[in-house]
């Protein structure tokens, strides 16, 4: 029998073909997914046409996830107030602590933490729902009732996740600022006006305030284009829609992460 | 004509054909599902298209409504070649037909009302009050005007069905297609349904395009069968030809016999040499 480095040629050649195998699936199914985002803006006339479609998927994907948002916010504050005041006393500089809360949140916590609790709670939520809609024929009943599905389901969950994930953010932003307030003014006693005022003025609209919105809006896209997709593309049982669930919180969480990594590069790049 | 001979009959072509599915095959990737089918059906007739299960008959439907479209030949609905059309002639076309299936695919998230206004509010201009006149008229024809503000989930399978039923009628078809209608169904929903498959034919005039596996229920109402077995049409005719059959496979069919042209065992190696006998056993 050949071997080759000590493996059978047979095995070698079947872990080739197998590697092989999965590349060529991979990229075709980045092909499809990115033919998948563009078929999405081609058909998003409806979604903007008949706002109310979209309105009715903010309320799926942006109101419902706001306790979630909500509760989280304030709690990621409280504790960014504790340990940002452990910190500080050590340089005699807890007046500073308004400072560090808000930037902490503005900048990265608010559209980072934001985006993740969003793609566990809507993100999922939205693959779950077109994949059973597929498993049941929603869609191809849709399709034979000369309805076009991407224009009249799909463009508008994505457009609605797009506009609900900066304001979930802001949302996420200001709660965390108010749990900071909470933990470092009222229970800890640093002084209110240092908080505030430090705050006002160490904050800058542009490039704190508006890139932390620039970045939830790719991280709404982001999410949103690969919850649609998983759920389109799932097999229609219950496995293929679990299996597809479980792929779009984990793709679209790592996706949050690499993206925030890249943004961050760009645009905190040379700051002080 | 004499019944079921030839098996291959030609489809005849009236002035009055609806559906026309001319030498058509299909190939799922490598795999042939339907080799060279031959089809038509008239208006205001009940057609069922019977056959074991995986022998291509939902595709010929999803061939007919455009979802997929055939590697050769031509299917032809209303005069126009479904494979040739683009996107806003397919939607166009598909304005003339309604499909009901297997399971009804009501949408889960809006009322019964509401699946039923379905396609009068994406289509029409109409105002409210005449959508509800509409929808209440397509409910009452099913038998369920009075289950109109329930949710699909509160539905039986039979209920579901039906409301599914009123739905593909909302628009008025020309063509109404049935993937399975009496599968999983009680005695009763069963002939409510082929009772409403016959009665919303004559009464609108459809074309109705049945596929089922239920034989006894299906001859009751249909106008004509054909028997598709290995993505051919291995028999055709009226409902009394097909019952008086002498050809093995439709008899093996329509009397429901466990072993015949279609056997009970699916193909594997000899009995035997599976259970390792005759010395081999480890």
């Amino acid at each position: 029998m050949l071997t080759i480095c000590g493996w059978e040629a047979s095995v070698l050649k079947q872990a080739i073909e197998n590697l092989g195998n999965r590349t060529i699936e991979g990229v075709w199914r980045i092909g499809y997914a990115t033919r998948f985002v563009l078929a999405i803006l081609l058909h998003s006339g409806t979604a903007f046409r008949r706002f109310g479609l979209t309105i009715r998927e903010i309320y799926f994907s942006g109101v419902l996830s706001l306790i979630i948002i909500l509760v989280s916010g304030l709690f990621v504050g409280m504790v960014l107030g504790l340990q940002g005041y452990e910190t500080l006393q050590t340089y005699g500089s807890e007046s500073a602590l308004g400072v560090l809360v808000a930037m902490s949140l503005v900048r990265e916590l608010g559209p980072v933490v934001a985006a993740l609790l969003f793609a566990s709670r809507a993100g999922s939520a939205i693959t779950a729902e077109i994949g059973l809609m597929k498993a049941t024929e929603q869609l191809s009943a849709m399709e034979m009732m000369a309805v076009d599905p991407m224009a009249r389901v799909v463009a508008p969950r994505f457009w609605a996740g797009v506009i609900s994930m900066p304001l979930l953010a802001a949302l996420f932003s200001a709660m965390g600022i108010l749990g900071g307030y909470l933990v470092g003014v009222q229970l800890i006693g640093v002084d209110e006006g240092s908080f505030w005022s430090q705050m006002q003025s160490a904050v800058d609209f542009e490039q704190d305030i508006l890139n932390g919105v620039i970045k939830s809006v790719v991280f709404g896209i982001a999410i949103t284009a690969i919850a649609l997709f998983e759920g389109y593309d799932a097999p229609p049982t219950a496995e293929g829609v679990s299996g597809a669930t479980t792929r779009t919180v984990v793709m679209s969480s790592l996706a949050v992460l690499a993206l925030d990594f890249v943004l961050t590069a760009f645009m905190f790049r040379g700051l002080n | 004509m004499p019944a079921l001979e030839p098996q291959l009959r030609p489809a005849a072509v009236h002035n009055d054909t609806l559906v026309e599915i001319a030498d058509v095959a299909f190939k799922y990737g490598d795999r042939p599902v339907l080799k060279g089918i031959n089809l038509t059906a008239r208006r205001g007739q009940v057609i069922a298209i019977m056959g074991s299960s995986g022998c291509g008959k939902t595709t010929l439907l999803r061939l007919i409504g455009g979802q997929i479209k055939p590697s050769q030949g031509t299917v032809r609905v209303a005069g126009e070649s479904v494979g040739d059309l683009d996107q806003a002639g397919l939607y166009r076309l598909r304005r003339k037909m309604g499909m009901l299936f297997q399971f009804g695919a009501l949408f889960t998230d809006i009322s019964v009302f509401d699946n039923v206004a379905y396609q009068l509010r994406e289509h029409t201009d109409l105002p409210e009050n005449a959508i509800r006149d509409l929808v209440l008229l397509k409910l009452h024809a099913v038998g369920l005007r009075g289950a109109a503000q329930m949710m699909p989930s509160e539905l039986s399978g039979g209920m579901a069905r039906r409301v599914a039923l009123a739905r593909a009628i909302a628009l008025d078809p020309q063509l109404v297609m049935y993937d399975e209608p009496f599968a999983g169904l009680d005695p009763i929903s069963l002939g409510i349904t082929g009772n409403l498959i016959r009665r919303l034919t004559d009464t609108l005039g459809l074309t109705s395009l049945v596929v089922t596996h239920d034989v006894q229920e299906s001859l009751k109402i249909v106008d004509y069968v054909y028997f598709v077995s290995e993505g051919v049409i291995v028999a055709q005719g009226t409902a009394d030809e097909i019952r008086n059959s002498g050809l093995p496979y439709v008899h093996q069919f329509v009397h429901g016999e466990a072993d015949g042209p279609v056997p009970f065992h699916y193909p594997a190696a000899a009995y035997a040499d599976d259970l390792r006998l005759g010395g081999q056993r480890a």
